[in-house]
């Protein structure tokens, strides 16, 4: 288990102050103008050294992300820091804890991330739903204003301005582009890339987009060194994460440990176990709805190490690292179709495969749920996924196909059983043929 | 993609108040000069808020004007988000998820106890007092079934604990927000099983001994610091102009 005095989340459960004083207690804003005063190359050579990957759940590499922003500023096009806290992803709720208890981690890294790519604006965008916790956040920027940590003329010699946004209630802003869309006051719809952020970004001007996990770490690998941070986990998948273990485990909770853990071990150790024992495990989706579920089974969930490149030998990903586990009494073919509902849902509309797409396979999916379905539709289904996966403007189609492709890969008895069920004894309305169109939502 | 359209009845007129105008133009120089559409969704969230929770059709009319905008451009916005409620609300509004992670753990009793003291979704209750929507993911799920009423989340929900909740609200009194268990927000049922080497915390900041606060009766209960918003100096932005922590 990680030892207490390497975790950087200190307060993630709430016991103590969360304001300026506690925070700078537990070792926040010491010494951030040392940092500064290292200079910008040096602070993205550093991040670039301690090997953390983009906690938002694509795992790119924050050093390298902040080095594609031009040098200097242009008249007229600001650099911006945009920190994504639009945390949607089912499964996910490990930014909320560091907004509601440790939003100083926060403040304090926007202040060294913006520094690093010449920003001197970061606009923060939380979700519409998080009221508590964007007055909390709201609060303690603030508190950093009023102590001159921030703003004009700051004790920091780095002018620096923090802008709390929020949305209201549209999964697809977490999506990097949707989220500058919205930002600029627009529906959320994904742009095309290129042109990139770094590019092209909020109104026009060089961008970066962090999640915020990965900004608040960033004040923690400066002062304790890239080596610390480097030092935990495997190579490549460095540092330390935050889990949120939901589902059917017997003590869910958010617990910050190190990369590379294996799934087993962190559920027993910290969420008291699978509920009936780790032999009543059904399967578990290790990174948020997003991705591909793992099933129980010795060369599966059983061996997974919880890291990116752990779940992609496991045909699966590390995502935001949200890990619902699903015992033998979950329904796995209603689970999914349930998540496959939330991205219907959710769909921004601007692609057809995806509009179109995910009302498609929440209703297959409803079907196989029951077993009202022909086994050739298994095929089907698997081939519309592959229609989605890749061929929309952003990574939703991709995400939305993936947990279709996971179940279809693992429990595919499993739907064939409940159709031979059902067949056997079908209801008055009998099987619906798939070649009668249902009437679109 | 969900149908959003907007309500049939529709007020005849909507102003912004002069506390929440003055609040608008505060929004809108947060931004760059020009940039002032990006103040859309907070300020229709305050005139959804200032509508009694939700938007009619004058009020984003009101809002285009402020900012300058063309009226589809803000019916866009407010069709699009689905915070934005296009229909009347109950004066609390229950928003439960029903997203996979709570589904796994019972969202589907909590729907029953819904419709059962509330009706079906998006109906309101003849004395206004409640309407409930399945929602997706709010982001609470390691304290799943949960459901968010207004602007606090209820958590670690059973069907008799959103009972109570709904009767407590009728009868006018204040239920506690957050996890509705012994447990401290996201940490485990029974204590924190990591973060409990004091050595880390100063004297005087709560020590966090593995479990004694929660078999402690006199310690601060679980979950309470949750629902205290602390008065940050200066206070945090009221919820709204009619917040008694306005001044």
């Amino acid at each position: 288990m990680l030892a207490d005095k390497d975790r950087i989340f200190k307060n993630l459960y709430g016991q103590h102050d969360w304001g300026l004083a506690g925070a700078r207690a537990r070792g926040a804003w010491d010494g951030t103008r040392a940092i500064l005063e290292r200079g910008r190359d040096a602070i993205i050579d550093q991040m670039k050294a301690s090997g953390q990957r983009g906690r938002g759940g694509a795992g790119f590499p924050t050093g390298l992300k902040w080095s594609f922003m031009p040098k200097q500023p242009v008249e007229g096009r600001p650099h911006y820091l945009v920190v994504n806290a639009d945390e949607s992803e089912p499964g996910t709720c490990k930014d909320r804890e560091i907004m509601r208890h440790d939003p100083h981690l926060l403040v304090e890294g926007c202040l060294i991330a913006g520094f690093a790519m010449g920003a001197h604006t970061c606009y923060v965008y939380i979700r519409g739903e998080f009221i508590r916790e964007r007055e909390r956040l709201e609060a303690s920027v603030v508190q950093a204003y009023e102590a001159n940590l921030i703003g004009k003329n700051n004790v920091h010699g780095y002018d620096f301005d923090i802008v709390v946004h929020h949305g209201a209630g549209a999964y697809i802003c977490g999506e990097e582009t949707a989220l500058l869309e919205s930002l600029e006051g627009k529906k959320g719809m994904p742009r095309l890339k290129p042109p990139f952020p770094a590019n092209m970004g909020l109104y026009g001007c060089p961008t970066t987009v962090n999640n915020v996990e990965t900004i608040a770490q960033v004040p923690d690998i400066m002062r304790r060194g890239a080596a610390w941070f480097a030092g935990i986990g495997r190579p490549n998948n460095t540092g330390t994460k935050l889990y949120c273990i939901s589902g059917h485990v017997e003590r869910p909770c958010t617990v910050e440990e190190t990369m590379g853990i294996p799934l087993r071990e962190l559920i027993d150790t910290h969420a008291g176990g699978v509920r009936g024992g780790w032999s009543n495990l059904l399967a578990v989706i290790p990174g948020g709805s997003s991705m591909p579920l793992i099933p129980a089974g010795p060369d599966q969930a059983d061996t997974l190490l919880m890291d990116f490149d752990g779940c992609r030998d496991k045909k699966s990903a590390l995502g935001t690292a949200a890990v619902i586990v699903m015992d033998k009494s979950a329904d796995i073919v209603r689970a999914m179709a349930r998540i496959s509902y939330f991205y219907k849902h959710e769909s921004c509309g601007q692609c057809t495969p995806c509009r179109e797409g995910m009302g498609w396979m929440w209703r297959v999916l409803t079907r196989m749920a029951e077993g009202r379905a022909f086994k050739r539709e298994i095929d089907m289904l698997w081939e519309v996924t592959t229609q989605i996966e890749g061929h929309t403007i952003c990574a939703f189609g991709d995400g939305a196909a993936w947990p279709v492709q996971g179940l279809l890969r693992h429990f595919r008895p499993e739907i064939e059983r409940r159709i031979e069920e059902y067949t056997a004894n079908p209801d008055a309305g009998g099987v619906l043929d798939p070649v009668v169109p249902e009437a679109a939502e | 993609m969900s149908v959003r359209r907007l309500a049939e009845k529709q007020p005849p007129s909507f102003a912004f108040t002069p506390a929440n105008l003055e609040w608008a133009k505060a929004q809108i120089a947060k931004y760059p000069p020009g940039r002032q559409q990006s103040a859309v969704i907070p300020i229709l969230w305050r005139a959804q808020q200032q509508a009694g929770g939700w938007l009619p059709q004058k009020a984003m009319e009101a809002v285009a004007e402020l900012l300058g905008m063309a009226n589809i451009r803000v019916l866009e916005v407010a069709t699009f988000y689905t915070m934005f409620n296009l229909d009347p609300v109950g004066r609390f509004h229950v928003q439960l998820c029903g997203t996979t992670p709570c589904m796994l753990r019972g969202s589907e009793d909590l729907k029953k106890v819904l419709r059962r003291v509330i009706g079906d979704e998006h109906h309101v209750t003849t004395d206004g007092t409640f309407s409930w929507i399945e929602v997706e993911c709010l982001g609470a799920c390691v304290n799943a079934p949960m459901a968010q009423i207004n602007a606090d989340y209820y958590e670690d929900l059973t069907p008799e604990t959103l009972t109570r909740i709904l009767n407590d609200m009728a009868a006018g009194k204040k239920p506690k927000p957050g996890p509705q268990v012994e447990r401290e927000f996201s940490a485990p049922v029974g204590g924190p099983l990591t973060l409990t080497d004091p050595s880390l915390y100063p004297e005087g900041s709560r020590a966090s001994p593995a479990r004694a606060a929660l078999h402690d009766e006199d310690a601060k209960k679980p979950g309470e610091a949750a629902n205290l918003h602390e008065a940050a100096v200066p206070k945090p932005p009221a919820t709204d102009a009619t917040d008694p922590r306005r001044h």
